[in-house]
């Protein structure tokens, strides 16, 4: 096999974040205490170049490689691109809670850019194994970053249990992987659609595979019923690893979705169109209803969660281009809201002690207006009231929706987002309404003060200007 | 014609002024009252200019900016004014500048943000007016929550988080269900222009459901019966500012929705279903106006006599398509519909006023509740004398500005049906009733106990709000003219659109079937 120029340039930020990754881990190991900031500085330019890279190859044609293993396509570009933004936040986050509760070293780094190549690696599949490698690989990252506190139970419980049911939701992705091989006799995502699109008839052993393959999803995304595993691990998790899984993996999930479901089986769009709905719905309804009765910060982003990841699979099984496209646009401005919504609850932690229940929220307003303003912003993004970015995700979608003759999906949706409502708006009621708990000056460094400024004037801004990123959206799909 | 972004100026600009003052505060100024007011002025000032600019003989989109926003799903900043809107900006502008007034010594606690939450709510409602793209409209009628939310819940009274979480998701429950229609008119019509959803041909089922969906959106923003319980809820626990806007502004919302959406773009469906907004305007004017009648806080009463006012408004809005059908002339349903529409900038004027009046007197005394008073017309004369005034114009006395509306909506429900007719007048008695009462037992009498006895009168920033709302109030009652005339182009425009069936041909036949059966 033979790799062209061409091919080594589209692999670039791949190669790179592999070598970079390589090489932080034995910084790391090496340089002493005084170079403790080494590994984050370097990661940081790592990714900034690696979205640098990929940012300019959006525009490139897309291309099979490596012996139809590997595609590059715009949407993998722009995806890819915005995993390493996203990451590029999570990481400035982790930094400060490092500084404030130590524990963490620079591994998390290095765990951290591993995962991310296994994104990359999921998001340019073109074959059911290199979809399973890369699952595997951010996975494997993500096990080992949630039992990082070592020494707290819950968190030893959290990655327990998220490696137990991850390694039971891999086991039926890649058995239903095998059904389909057996059906269709390949693993090449563009041979397996054109075997599908050929056989008139369906034959049982596909629409097998595929529900395996659908459970499989459903668990990597934490829909219902297949969502256990979310609210424990995003509680038990270090803040600065929750943040992480709940960001950048969700953009992957989307890709791995449009992967498997949009482009190797949309032949069998009815079958999974179905399931799908089934999934939303009940994410919705137990997302939203469910989070209500949290009192622990994290645990009601975790439902959260799982009532967004609801919106965005509406978008997938809506089956056109434009709800793949809002889809898209959705797990994006999702992991921007997402790690800010974390980001807020490490800027509150004081040393020593993490601030994730809501009653540390009481009276933000009078210890920091600019910040309670900041989650203000940020909750009504969640919640998708304009002029944040939160609102033309939930429009987009829901015009997918209605485009392909489901308004009654889009009304379910529209209603449990009011019951979504009032969880968001409750953790505002907190921090406007109510007086502090305690009087202590919040203790912000700088750079957690920059990173969660700009992250809700993002939120804010992407809102008033929602048309760029949609555009781009649509136009790695066209 | 004026050269600049006049709308746009008056969206942003008090915005942009809220901005400013959070920064002032921030640096330790304590100038933001100040600031506040020259900010409300200078948007009021401008607003005039919308008024001598107005060109009275046309019925089409005034002052005009029309920019690409959001190209990939073709939404536009697109900004415009009629004879609808254009008097309802005036108004909220208007209005700001005396809840700024209102609120300069009374809060103390974090002012600059109160001030702000203001500020930036009479831009979003200017551009909740003004709007004439749909995504650009829901996204200005969403956003301004989000201060309500927080006026309500901050400087708000006791029970003030239950009240304002209740408001908050009772509105946003009515507008998704709009988005939704919003949305599915886009898919049809390609375009969220609401100049185009105007001329989009609907069938009749599609027309009933999006029907609905604005109903259900509007009807909590007037808030018609029977989803007007977060009313009195939300206006007892606000500050005197938050009531104030929410009375005199919010409530006009949706009558404004009814006439730019309901109405022009599902003509057919409102047709078909104006029995159902008459009756619940006649359960509003009938039912609540006795609720009001036994209320033993004033402000509670005050909101219960808004609701029935409003019941006015969608009650002269809907009038038309029985007077259209009744005769052929045009002119009956254009004074039900101009009386509605007089009825909103009236009532506007005298709900914010009695609202003032009312926090005049909790401003001394700390208590809303009826018993607590009694001849403060002996301490505090000038006030007396005001409120009175405001009282008789909220019970419909000729020369004051709440008779010309009423007036005019009993009059055209005479020409539809004798039972409306009959029923409407009631408020004629029971607002006479409910607010003549009031006064009696708050103004009137003996001085009841020490407090009245130790009252102030008004100061000169209290007579300055309370005179120039009283000046607006007389100059409309006796002169109604000036108002009536912006209206007329427009409401005419609206009414030939209405006799016009937005049936798709294969409908029509079928729908003239069943009108034509008796």
């Amino acid at each position: 096999m033979i790799i062209t120029l061409t091919e080594y340039l589209l692999l670039s930020p791949e190669i790179f974040i592999l070598t970079m990754a390589c090489l932080i881990l034995v910084v790391e190991a090496f340089v002493g205490d005084r170079y403790r900031q080494a590994s984050y500085v370097l990661a940081q330019l790592t990714l900034l170049v690696a979205a640098f890279i990929s940012g300019s190859l959006i525009d490139n044609e897309a291309l099979v490689m490596l012996g139809g293993m590997y595609v590059h396509d715009p949407m993998a570009a722009l995806l890819k691109t915005s995993v390493f933004l996203v990451t590029i936040g999570a990481f400035a986050y982790a930094r400060s809670y490092m500084t404030a509760q130590g524990g963490l070293r620079g591994e998390y780094y290095v765990l951290g850019l591993f995962a991310v190549l296994g994104m990359q690696v999921m998001i340019s599949s073109h074959s059911l194994l290199t979809v399973y490698l890369g699952l595997e690989l951010l996975s494997l990252s993500l096990y080992a970053m949630v039992a990082f506190d070592r020494d707290s139970p819950t968190a030893s419980e959290a990655a327990m249990k998220y490696f137990v049911l991850g390694a039971l939701a891999s086991g039926m992705l890649l058995y239903g992987m095998s059904m389909l091989y057996g059906a269709t006799g390949s693993l090449d995502i563009a041979t397996i659609a054109d075997v599908i699109s050929a056989q008139g008839e369906r034959s049982l052993v596909l629409v097998f595979g595929l529900c395996f393959i659908v459970v499989g999803l459903a668990f990597k995304f934490g829909a219902v019923p297949f969502h256990m595993w979310v609210p424990d691990v995003y509680h038990g998790a270090p803040t600065a690893v929750t943040l992480f899984i709940g960001s950048a993996p969700k953009i992957a999930a989307f890709a791995m979705a449009m992967r498997l479901l949009a482009e190797s089986m949309g032949g069998l769009l009815v079958d999974w169109q179905g399931m799908l709905m089934i999934l939303a719905v009940l994410s919705l309804a137990i997302g939203n209803v469910v989070a209500i009765a949290q009192t622990n910060m994290k645990r009601m982003l975790a439902y959260s969660t799982i009532s967004h990841v609801g919106f965005l699979m509406l978008g997938i099984l809506s089956g056109t281009d434009s709800g793949y496209s809002a889809s898209m646009f959705y797990a994006i401005t999702y992991a921007l809201m997402a790690i800010g919504g974390f980001g807020v609850i490490i800027l509150l932690s004081r040393s020593g002690e993490e601030a994730d229940q809501l009653d540390d929220f009481r009276g933000l307003n009078d210890r920091s207006p600019w910040f309670a303003l900041m989650m203000l912003i940020l909750m009504f993004s969640m919640a998708g009231v304009p002029p944040t970015v939160g609102f033309y995700a939930k429009l987009a979608v829901l015009k997918a929706v209605i485009d392909v003759d489901m308004v009654w999906l889009a009304l379910v949706a529209v209603f449990f987002s009011i019951i979504g409502a009032f969880y968001y708006i409750r953790i505002i009621k907190l921090m406007y309404f109510d007086e502090p708990v305690t009087d202590a000056p919040l203790k912000i460094n700088t750079d957690l003060q920059i990173a969660v400024s700009t992250n809700s004037l993002l939120v804010l801004g992407l809102g008033l200007f929602p048309g760029a990123l949609l555009a781009l959206c649509n136009g790695v799909l066209a | 014609m004026i050269d600049y972004p006049l709308l746009s100026l008056l969206v942003w600009l008090p915005i942009a002024g809220a901005a400013a003052l959070l920064a002032m505060d921030a640096m330790g100024n304590p100038g933001c009252r100040v600031m506040a007011l020259l900010v409300s002025l200078a948007t009021f000032v401008l607003s005039l200019s919308l008024y001598t600019n107005f060109d009275f003989t046309t019925a089409a989109m005034q002052f005009q900016e029309n920019v690409p926003w959001i190209e990939a799903i073709s939404a536009n900043y697109h900004l415009g004014v009629d004879g609808i809107s254009m008097p309802l900006i005036i108004l909220t502008t208007f209005t700001t500048v005396l809840v700024v007034l209102a609120g300069w010594e009374v809060i103390q606690d974090k002012a600059a943000q109160y001030m702000a939450a203001f500020l930036v709510m009479e831009g979003l409602m200017n551009g909740v007016f003004a709007a004439l793209d749909a995504v650009l409209f829901y996204v200005f009628w969403e956003a301004m929550l989000i201060p309500m939310f927080i006026i309500i819940g901050v400087w708000g009274g006791p029970k003030r988080v239950y009240a304002t979480i209740k408001f908050f998701l009772y509105t946003f429950l009515g507008s998704v269900f709009m988005l939704v229609a919003l949305i599915y008119m886009y898919l049809q019509a390609d375009s969220f222009s609401i100049l185009d959803f105007h001329v989009l041909s609907l069938g009749m089922t599609e027309q009933i459901l999006i029907f609905i969906a604005f109903l259900m959106a509007f009807a909590v923003k007037v808030p018609m019966w029977p989803v007007h319980t977060w009313l009195p809820d939300a206006h007892v626990e606000a500050p005197t500012g938050g009531s104030v806007i929410l009375a005199a502004i919010m409530l006009k919302i949706g009558g404004y929705g009814f006439l730019r959406f309901s109405l022009p773009i599902t003509p057919d469906a409102s047709h078909a279903l104006d029995w159902l907004i008459i009756l619940m305007s006649l359960v509003a004017v009938v039912y609540i106006g006795f609720v009001a009648l036994v209320q033993q806080d004033m402000k509670k009463l005050i909101a219960y006599s808004s609701i029935a006012h409003m019941g006015f408004v969608t009650l002269g809005i809907f009038l038309v398509f029985t007077l259209m059908d009744n005769n052929d002339s045009l002119s009956g349903a254009a004074l039900g519909m101009e009386g509605g529409m007089v009825q909103m900038i009236s009532h506007g004027f005298i709900s914010g006023a009695l609202f003032l009046c009312v926090g005049v007197l909790y401003d001394r005394m700390h208590s809303r509740q009826i018993n607590d008073y009694g001849g403060v017309a002996n301490t505090m004369p000038v006030f007396a004398a005001f409120m009175v005034l405001f009282a008789m114009a909220n019970a419909g006395l000729p020369g004051t500005s709440g008779f010309v509306g009423e007036f005019m909506v009993i009059l055209a429900s005479f020409k539809a049906n004798f039972w409306f007719a009959f029923l409407a007048a009631t408020t004629l008695i029971l607002g006479a009733a409910y607010s003549l009462w009031m006064v009696k037992r708050v103004i009137f009498g003996e001085i009841a106990n020490d407090n009245v006895r130790q009252l102030q009168d008004v100061n000169k920033r209290e007579f300055v709000i309370l005179a120039s709302l009283a000046a607006m109030v007389l100059l409309f009652g006796l002169y109604p003219a000036p108002l009536t005339e912006i209206m007329h182009a427009s409401v005419d425009n609206l009414l030939a659109h209405l006799s016009v069936s937005k049936l798709p041909p294969a409908e029509t036949g079928i729908a003239l079937l069943e009108a034509a059966r008796p």
